[in-house]
């Protein structure tokens, strides 16, 4: 494999900042998000590269429990950040990590425990790659359906309030509020699968194939993987749209729109 | 069809602007008026008897509260119509489980009237069709917040006229809201006056169905 030098990544970065001038310029207003998003991408990955070269020496289950808690606890919090209509602070905490919980934790355990099975099935060097792909694409798609859903709530208080007059049950008032919203979180993900190996080549497995992996081995990898996310996406979004919609309501199936921060 | 009976009832959980605590009974088969300045709370007081809303003391229908039974069950039997009635699906058609001649036929609405587009309605269809839509549920109790605002001569007369069928024939408690004095005096029995921190109940010669 061909190593990078930082003057490679410099010329990478000077990329970044024409384009950011470019914006300032035409007064895009992304100039401010794009540098700092920046910045924080090149701190995060070397820091985590510097941690993962440290643990992939150690084999300690607690360290690594510890490294996976903060990942999600990190995805948890980010789950509700950019969203139009935001749950409250502790309620969208305390959903999106459920979703994440349950969507990326059971998927990296069954694939470490079953599927792959390295030794240990802890084993860091699989482990912690695999855990952070699935909540960093669940989480997109989980967020996605919660802004969705919680706009759709909102905008049509009143239409669910007369469909709750008429006697329908909550779940009946908002059923195709909840199909949209699974829908819409399920789209990149569907696309993508849809798209892979025809319009664009997935990063996990260009990464692979560009350490020197054969491309047939690189492709099952990939393929793993957008089954994990996929299944991981849609139980993350049932999750959360199921426990965001039985917080909307009260014990006497009114809308109560209290567990949004509306700005 | 049994009495509709209200007991201390209160608003505040709503807001702390309603101080009012309503005791009244609607008797089967007779309509109460409910008039008063605009924001005064009669459309949340109406709400509050659908339990679309939080309040405090007993709504009977009979010998059944509201809280006896789950919250959609009770609203079809205490039934809202709302000032505005709001439609989530492209067609009529799509909110009714079939079409009831009579019932269309008080307004004049054949058949047809099952494809036409939500979105072509004008707000006296809306009103009159969403009237149609409540009364398709078999409702025991009707709670109609200005059921007439949007329809002419001719529809009002209906609508009142099958408002008082239903009353007459199914013997339903009915509340109904209107800033018509003429109008209430016509088919009501009793009348609730709403002012800022009291109300008043009156009989009223309307003709007992």
């Amino acid at each position: 494999m061909i190593h990078l030098t930082p003057w490679d990544l410099v010329i990478a970065s000077g990329m970044i900042i024409v384009l950011a001038i470019t914006s300032l310029l035409l007064q895009l207003n992304i100039a401010r998000q794009l540098t700092i998003a920046a910045i924080r991408n090149v701190i995060q990955l070397l820091l985590i590269g510097y941690i993962l070269k440290l643990i992939f020496n150690t084999s300690n289950l607690f360290l690594l429990a510890s490294i996976a808690g903060i990942m999600l606890l990190v995805a948890g919090y980010e789950i509700n950040a950019r969203q139009k209509y935001p749950l409250k602070r502790w309620v969208g905490f305390k959903i999106g990590t459920s979703a994440l919980f349950l969507s990326s934790f059971s998927m990296v355990l069954l694939t470490l425990m079953v599927i792959v099975a390295p030794t240990p099935w802890y084993s860091p060097q699989y482990s912690i790659p695999l855990l952070g792909m699935l909540l960093g694409n669940t989480m997109n798609g989980i967020s996605l359906g919660m802004d969705k859903l919680n706009q759709s709530l909102y905008q049509q208080k009143q239409v669910i309030e007369q469909r709750l007059m008429l006697g329908q049950t909550y779940q009946e008032a908002i059923k195709e509020i909840r199909i949209e919203s699974v829908r819409t979180g399920m789209i990149p993900i569907i696309n993508s699968m849809a798209i892979a190996g025809l319009v664009s080549l997935p990063g996990m497995m260009t990464g692979q194939i560009l350490s020197g992996t054969p491309p047939v081995e690189a492709v099952k990898y990939q393929i793993l993987i957008f089954f994990l996310i996929a299944s991981g996406t849609g139980f993350g979004i049932i999750t959360s749209v199921w426990m965001i919609s039985k917080h909307m309501f009260d014990d006497r199936q009114r809308l109560n729109l209290a567990i949004l921060k509306i700005k | 069809m049994p009495d509709f009976t209200i007991k201390n009832l209160n608003l505040s959980p709503v807001s702390a602007n309603f101080s009012h605590i309503f005791n009244f009974c609607v008797p089967a088969g007779t309509c109460m008026g409910i008039t008063g300045p605009s924001g005064i709370g009669k459309s949340i007081l109406l709400k509050a008897l659908a339990d679309m809303l939080p309040h405090e003391g007993e709504v009977f229908l009979g010998d059944i509260e509201s809280q006896m039974i789950s919250a959609p069950q009770w609203r079809r039997k205490v039934a809202m119509l709302p000032a505005e009635s709001q439609w989530w699906c492209n067609t009529v058609g799509e909110h009714f489980l079939r079409f009831d001649e009579t019932l269309f036929g008080y307004f004049g609405f054949e058949q047809a009237v099952m494809d036409w587009q939500v979105s072509h309605l004008s707000s006296g269809e809306k009103q009159r069709l969403a009237c149609i839509r409540l009364l398709m549920n078999q409702p025991e109790v009707l709670l109609l917040d200005e059921p007439t605002a949007n329809l002419d001569r001719t529809n009002q007369a209906n609508l009142e006229s099958l408002i008082a069928d239903y009353q007459q024939k199914y013997q339903m408690p009915v509340i109904w809201i209107s800033h018509d004095k003429e109008q209430l005096e016509r088919v009501c029995q009793q009348l609730l006056v709403m002012n800022k921190d009291h109300y008043d109940v009156s009989s009223l010669a309307g003709v007992p169905s």
